[in-house]
């Protein structure tokens, strides 16, 4: 397969899966709004910081405003993260790597672009807003099926994956450390009596409200959700199922190697970290600490790939 | 607008189907009106979906268009057909020999056919290609002859397109939207298939390897990337014939050979079908700015590493001034008489010629030398006096840079439109591949059809659009 095939591979299953991402946190952002309009700019700055779009946001806005934050969330064209950005950008790069997908995940993916092309034409009034979240989430969903469906498990695949878990742990990772301080066993201390809308927002944030409640047999408290995203390999967004999916795609990838590739040796260093380990002693290190690092490592982990794998040079 | 002409229809003469349009006619006349109107909607949703659009040049705000897709057939005989496609054959071994002789010994300058005039101050002529003679002497591996009609048996030959003729995509996708809408209709009627294209293209591209290839050759498209108008048709090829799809920085030159950046590392290429102009192939040896090709090329090309198709320097042989010659350049190749005939041609470099063109500007087509795809042409009968006296102008100033010719009665085939059927203009290229095995030509081709009523040109960047070309067996 050609590097840059690889790499377009890579970048347009990652930028699909931040869509999706964006439309949860605005989803999770957007009913706070409407229930507690007093901790709605609180919880919008969050979103915010967990884009990593603080500064592009605060040169244009002055406040967090609910219209504009979901107006820069979505469909900003000079916002590289907004949905509409993003989902071009995934477009692009299946036109650039057509002739690697099944006509399926191609004919997905371009209607997903007509879809919500169209959609996000015009700014969203609130009334509108939940159904366009759920578009989106049900066009990336129509897109992993096809992908799911359709091609074959091979170096492809592996790529398309790659780029899936890099995002989706840099994401999960994020929505943890910006509130980080509500999941502290302690957090009773730290903030107020918001910490059950907070925890419940995180795990809004991962699509994992009712799932927490089927997988965990223990009430809402702040370890046993940072268990549940962190450690829980049940769980499709948490870390140690990302890191899972890096290291088995990298392993299949590096099948022929002699010696294994740089990535490979970060991906097995970072499941390492999160094998065996309890939530006590992750709290011991510092939960801040600890998903600093895991975002550190796992951004070197994609930076490796790209080089691993003859990206763009 | 052209008046008082009757155009020759290739469905029907005088309300009753010509032989080819039998069977088609009466299904179409046992069709309901609203369903039709519905496929042809369907058809559009098709194309969107599956993404077959097109960029237009200097149309920043349409990114992307389709080509309009007319849901009704243009039909040819078997018989029409094959004079067509023995027609096409002698044309393309012509223009081969041609090539191969101006760049090598140039007999036909000795001969005195050719002035030599032409070939020495053409930009086309790419002085690079001397004495060198590219794997299995091919020049033109992919040839899309224009042809349009003008009575039954009167069939002419526009352009010849030997560098490197797009539209083979909708040939294919044509067919294939048809088959989706109207399987029942292929089993009424036999029509040759299409669909074989992409495995011919592929097995005549590897035929043409160089002689330094070992085992299979590797073969791979060449597109300038996702922003060229024809990105789509490069994907396309390059999926259906199973190749990668590779753009200048994917290449490199490793080891004397053209070599393309895998996740393994470089590996060797053999055979490069190149959608990127001769000028931008090499910054090295043609436009130094250019980042669409691939730096030392040329040396590799010359040292017989690697094939490109179709080879550079092509273009001398399909530039507008040597098409009046081609006649002759049949007849000095082949020793036969050109079977498709060539449309009148003024030369306007011809002080003499000059004068009539200029006289006649409103009964004449004016063609740019090296234009292409409708850009800078007049359409004398269709044009203001305006139009007219300002293009006259054009001419006395750039006269060698123009052609003329006379305004074709361009046959017709109808259209669907709302108010049922309606004739439109039409012309055809088929794609004829070369290889040392043969020339082999698709039973097909790409029609475009002016939706303008009353309008002469096709082109897709001019509102045209296209049909399905149905070749009957027999």
């Amino acid at each position: 397969m050609l590097g840059k095939t690889a790499g377009g591979l890579y970048w347009m299953f990652r930028t699909l899966e931040r869509a999706e991402n964006t439309a949860r946190l605005v989803d999770a952002g957007f009913r706070i709004a409407l229930t507690r309009s007093n901790s709605a700019e609180s919880e919008w700055r969050s979103v915010i910081a967990t884009s990593a779009a603080q500064a592009a946001f605060e040169a244009r806005y002055d406040a967090y405003d609910s219209e504009q934050v979901v107006d820069f969330l979505l469909r900003d064209p000079e916002n590289p993260s907004s949905v509409l950005s993003v989902i071009k950008s995934a477009r692009d790069n299946a036109r650039l790597v057509r002739t690697a997908l099944t006509t399926e995940v191609w004919t997905s993916v371009n209607e997903t672009w007509m879809v919500l092309t169209k959609l996000l034409k015009e700014p969203i009034p609130q009334t509108e807003l939940p159904a366009v979240l759920a578009s989106i989430r049900q066009q990336s969903a129509v897109v992993r099926g096809a992908l799911h469906g359709t091609m074959l498990r091979n170096d492809i695949y592996d790529f398309c994956r790659l780029g899936t878990f890099v995002e989706r742990m840099d994401s999960t990772a994020r929505i943890m450390d910006v509130k980080y301080f509500a999941l502290l066993p302690a957090s009773s201390f730290v903030g107020s009596r918001l910490d059950n809308v907070q925890w419940e927002t995180i795990l809004r944030s991962v699509s994992a409200h009712r799932s927490f409640r089927w997988a965990v047999d223990e009430d809402f408290t702040a370890p046993a959700i940072a268990n549940f995203l962190i450690l829980d390999g049940r769980m499709p967004r948490s870390l140690r199922f990302c890191v899972g999916k890096l290291l088995a795609n990298l392993e299949y990838l590096g099948a022929d190697d002699d010696e294994p590739k740089e990535s490979l040796i970060l991906a097995r260093r970072l499941s390492e970290r999160l094998r065996n380990r309890d939530i006590g002693s992750i709290f011991d290190e510092g939960l801040h600490e600890f998903l600093t690092s895991v975002i550190n490592d796992n951004a070197q982990i994609g930076l490796q790939i790209e080089q691993d794998y003859r990206f763009n040079s | 607008m052209i008046k008082d002409m009757r155009f020759f229809d290739e469905m029907s003469e005088d309300g009753i189907a010509r032989g080819p349009y039998g069977d088609y006619d009466q299904w179409f006349r046992a069709q309901d009106a609203t369903r039709l109107q519905s496929k042809a909607q369907e058809a559009e949703a098709f194309f969107r979906r599956t993404g077959i659009t097109f960029n237009v040049y200097g149309q920043a705000d349409a990114e992307e268009r389709l080509i309009p897709f007319d849901l009704v057939p243009r039909i040819l005989s078997n018989y029409e057909w094959t004079k067509l496609a023995k027609g096409i054959e002698q044309r393309v071994r012509a223009i081969n020999a041609f090539l191969h002789d101006i760049y090598n010994r140039q007999e036909i300058l000795k001969a005195g056919i050719l002035p030599i005039e032409l070939i020495q101050q053409n930009d086309a002529f790419l002085p690079q290609m001397i004495g060198f003679i590219p794997p299995g002497d091919v020049y033109t591996h992919i040839v899309g002859t224009d042809i349009v009609r003008t009575g039954p048996d009167d069939f002419y030959v526009l352009e010849d397109n030997a560098r490197t003729p797009s539209g083979v995509s909708y040939m294919l996708e044509n067919r294939e939207t048809m088959l989706q809408m109207f399987p029942e209709l292929f089993s009424k009627i036999k029509v040759q298939r299409v669909s074989d294209y992409p495995k011919s293209l592929r097995r005549s591209l590897a035929a043409c390897a160089p002689r330094s290839c070992e085992g299979k050759p590797t073969v791979a498209v060449l597109t300038p990337g996702i922003h060229n108008s024809a990105y789509y048709e490069h994907s396309f090829l390059a999926d259906q014939m199973g190749v990668e799809l590779v753009e200048g920085h994917d290449l490199r030159v490793v080891d004397g050979h053209i070599a393309m950046r895998t996740t393994r590392g470089y590996k060797r290429i053999d055979v490069i079908y190149r959608r990127v102009d001769d000028d931008f192939l090499d910054p090295l040896t043609f436009n130094p700015q250019s980042m669409l090709g691939v730096p030392g090329i040329m040396d590799v090309y010359r040292a017989g590493n690697i094939t490109i198709a179709n080879a550079p320097g092509t273009g001398i042989a399909d530039d507008k001034a040597i098409y009046s010659y081609i006649p002759d350049i049949v007849q000095f190749y082949t020793g036969e008489k050109a079977i498709l005939k060539n449309v009148q041609t003024f030369r306007c470099s011809e002080s003499d010629t000059l004068a009539y063109v200029l006289d006649n500007l409103s009964e004449l087509v004016v063609k740019e030398v090296h234009g292409s795809g409708g850009y800078g042409m007049l359409v004398g009968p269709a044009a203001s006096k305006k139009e007219l006296a300002e293009f006259a102008d054009k001419l006395k100033a750039h006269a060698a840079n123009y052609i003329a010719q006379p305004t074709l009665s361009l046959s017709t085939v109808p259209i669907f439109t709302e108010s049922g059927l309606a004739p439109r203009h039409v012309d055809l290229r088929p794609f004829a591949l070369v290889s040392p095995e043969g020339v082999n030509i698709t039973p097909g081709g790409l029609t475009r059809v002016a939706l303008t009523e009353g309008s002469l040109v096709v082109n897709s960047s001019q509102g045209g659009g296209t049909k399905d070309t149905w070749i009957l067996e027999d």
